[in-house]
């Protein structure tokens, strides 16, 4: 037991009894329980944190992404989780290997609030989510071509020339926000299945079967 | 002779009002386009808040002939950009611009909108007026509704010196084949680090 450990989550020592290794390592950060887990068993560690009886991380705060200055040092994905019954918090994240091509599974499965918070990070820092339904930039437009604007490699005011930036802007086509997806459904709508349209009136989203 | 002899005739004469003036025709069109400009709103941060403010009653731009907000860029006269402007929305107010009828004005509010402010990242226009024509820049961070209100009378002293005759003028400054409404080194030029921002290279 080391001197941390009185603060550390009680969420640990099931996490390691039950999947051992891919629990790498964990830390407490200001108050906070940090799990490391292996990229491979990342989202059966967090399918396990949301439905195992004693964890019941139910609430999804955040996921985003941090990548060091250090360049050997690995990018981060973080998932904030929160147990809304049992008032708990856990940070769980997930490191990358800069050198591979970024990519981890996506909880939208778990959580469908990851929906936009997934593609946040990989509008910012090109994390491939695989399994994500709907994985286009959200902040930059979809044809934003200059690369990932959080990554430590972009400089500061972009790779292009203010002029081909604003070129570039002035091209894109301010109604393309939407995917195929929800313009079909819209255009859709009345065909629809009386429950499905009930479905979609209520705010729930879905693929179309 | 003398005032006695003044007929009474004479005096329902001379009171009759005229009705017609003459006026040069410039001076009455642009006596008219410039008190009766209708605001296209463009707000997209702090600046809309101090714009809120000059438009509600107590600095009232009403009295200097806004009465009414346009919110629709067909019935609008000048376009008030207040706020920064990133990238995302250049082609949204390069729309809106191009939507709104001659003859139309342009107003940067505030330190983003004119050259970019202190965002001089990836994100942000530096300045408005390398995506549209601009007449008026007001300067602040934000600019207070009297800073704002003075902008709002340049403009009206602007429009009072204009002459319909001039086509110029009222001439569209289209996107050209280019891409851009200005020529690139244009555009580069009036994007240029500026303040404390030159100390920060493209590269790091």
């Amino acid at each position: 037991m080391t001197a941390g450990a009185s603060s550390m989550s009680p969420s640990v020592a099931p996490l390691r009894a039950e999947f051992g290794d891919a629990i790498e390592r964990t830390a407490v950060s200001c108050g906070d329980t940090i799990v490391y887990a292996a990229r491979e068993r990342a989202h059966d560690v967090l399918a396990w944190l949301k439905d195992a009886p004693g964890q019941r991380f139910n609430y999804l705060t955040d996921v985003t992404a941090v990548e060091y200055r250090d360049p050997e040092r690995q990018l981060e994905v973080v998932y904030q989780l929160r147990s809304l019954p049992r008032r708990a918090d856990l940070r769980v994240k997930v490191a990358l290997d800069k050198r591979a091509p970024l990519e981890v599974r996506s909880v939208w499965d778990l959580w469908h609030g990851a929906d936009w918070l997934e593609r946040e990070v990989y509008d910012m820092f090109g994390v491939v989510f695989t399994g994500h339904p709907d994985l286009r930039r959200i902040l930059m437009w979809e044809t934003y071509s200059e690369g990932y604007p959080l990554r430590k490699e972009f400089p500061l005011r972009g790779h292009f020339s203010r002029a081909e930036q604003t070129r570039q802007a002035l091209a894109a086509n301010p109604e393309a926000h939407y995917s195929m997806e929800e313009l079909s459904i819209a255009e859709a709508f009345d065909e629809l299945p009386s429950d499905m349209r009930e479905r979609l009136a209520r705010g729930e989203r879905g693929f179309l079967k | 002779m003398g005032l006695s002899s003044v007929q009474p005739e004479s005096t329902t004469v001379s009171s009759v009002s005229p009705n017609w003036v003459t006026t040069r025709l410039d001076f009455l069109t642009n006596w008219a386009r410039s008190n009766s400009l209708w605001p296209m709103p463009f707000g997209t941060a702090c600046c809309a808040i101090e714009y809120m403010a000059t438009a509600a009653s107590r600095f009232d731009i009403a009295r200097f002939g806004m009465e009414r907000q346009s919110f629709s860029p067909r019935q609008a006269d000048v376009l008030i950009c207040a706020g920064r402007l990133p990238f995302k929305l250049a082609p949204v107010i390069r729309r809106i611009w191009d939507q709104m009828p001659q003859p139309k004005w342009a107003i940067s509010m505030g330190a983003c909108a004119s050259s970019g402010g202190i965002f001089d990242n990836y994100a942000m226009v530096q300045g408005i007026d390398t995506i549209i024509p601009v007449d008026v820049y007001v300067p602040g961070c934000p600019p207070r509704p009297e800073g704002l209100i003075y902008g709002i009378r340049l403009l009206q002293k602007k429009i009072m010196g204009e002459s319909i005759d001039n086509d110029l003028l009222r001439e569209e400054k289209l996107v050209g084949p280019t891409g851009l409404f200005l020529p690139a080194e244009r555009v580069d030029e009036l994007s240029e680090p500026f303040g404390n921002s030159v100390h920060q290279t493209r590269t790091s």
